[in-house]
């Protein structure tokens, strides 16, 4: 399996699974170096144990995702806020 | 929102490395312009595949359609475009993302560009265009190798005959059609320049193609004057998503 990389937008998905709007058309705030971003225009990669989604500005780790099937770990601490438009 | 079954219905052969698959899907609420599922196969050991692919139906026809392009060692699009069948059943979660989204709610202009099937989520919202009877003007862009690479070639032949306010430029970067009045090339700045809605147009973009294509246009774009708040962008590497 090659390394895909691919945008937040792949994220989408699974984090319909736990929240009841779309997180990745919100826009977030790095908690490294301050660059505000659409979720959806970030960076995912896929091919660690979970999903890892970094910031296109500086590359830091904005939000993790493991999902074992029965438990699910999410890591937000990359993310100083996250702002959402009610649809 | 979790993985619920899907029965393939239809499938349509679009060139010939990228299927349609219209998927009956349990309880799906139907989707916006621009939205992707998530696509679960599991294997008879247990093995499981999740990728995501762009819807290409109509947001008003509430059906599910996507088309799927195979990549070369790729895990799920070599079944989908040459095995699944009429009657397989896959799982699929959606609709997912509110960003790429065309919501049809306004007559603002509209420029689409795509590369390659970076087309299908723009297929979308086009096709939804056209059903609404929409007077937002709509202007497509797509930059593929050759008519015959090309997906949804005649459909947009004629929607640009339907549509008053579609206009469909192609890029051909390596065949033409006969008498084309160009020759094949890759699409550069200056093309893109005079193939696109003007800033002053106040046009919402979306990007949808390979990373570097997508990089390409953006960078162009801003360059040009567009507002980088008018650039909507996504990029695909045969999306794949663990479970």
């Amino acid at each position: 399996m090659t390394a895909n990389v691919l945008d937040g937008t792949a994220a989408a998905g699974p984090l319909l699974e736990l929240f009841s709007v779309d997180l990745t058309a919100a826009s977030g705030r790095c908690e490294h170096c301050g660059h505000v971003c659409v979720i959806a225009e970030t960076v995912l990669y896929d091919q660690a144990p979970g999903l890892v989604v970094r910031c296109r500005g500086c590359d830091g780790v904005l939000l993790r995702l493991v999902d074992s099937g029965d438990r699910v770990w999410l890591d937000l601490r990359g993310l100083s806020y996250l702002e959402i438009t009610r649809d | 929102m979790s993985f619920a079954p899907a029965t393939i219905t239809a499938v349509r052969q679009e060139t010939p490395g990228a299927r349609t698959l219209t998927l009956d899907a349990e309880n799906w609420p139907g989707h916006k312009a621009g939205q992707h599922v998530d696509v679960r196969l599991t294997a008879e050991n247990g093995y499981t595949a999740v990728r995501s692919y762009s819807i290409a139906s109509s947001a008003a026809s509430g059906v599910l359609k996507i088309t799927v392009d195979r990549l070369v060692d790729g895990e799920v699009s070599p079944y989908l475009v040459d095995v699944a069948e009429i009657g397989d059943r896959v799982e699929v979660r959606g609709p997912a993302g509110g960003w790429f989204v065309w919501r049809g709610t306004s007559d603002e202009p509209v420029q689409l560009i795509g590369g390659g099937s970076g087309v299908v989520p723009l297929m979308s919202m086009i096709r939804s265009h056209g059903d609404a009877a929409s007077t937002a003007p709509f202007r497509l862009l797509y930059s593929v190798r050759s008519p015959t690479s090309a997906l949804f070639y005649d459909e947009l032949a004629q929607r640009t005959t339907s549509d008053r306010s579609l206009t469909i430029d192609f890029a051909f970067s390596r065949a033409t059609p006969q008498g084309w009045p160009s020759t094949p090339a890759r699409l550069d700045r200056a093309a893109v320049e005079a193939s696109v809605l003007t800033p002053d147009t106040g046009a919402t973009i979306f990007v949808c193609g390979s990373t570097p294509f997508v990089e390409a246009i953006a960078n162009w774009l801003v360059e040009a004057g567009h507002p980088p708040d008018k650039i909507r962008t996504e990029r695909f590497g045969g999306i794949g998503v663990s479970p």
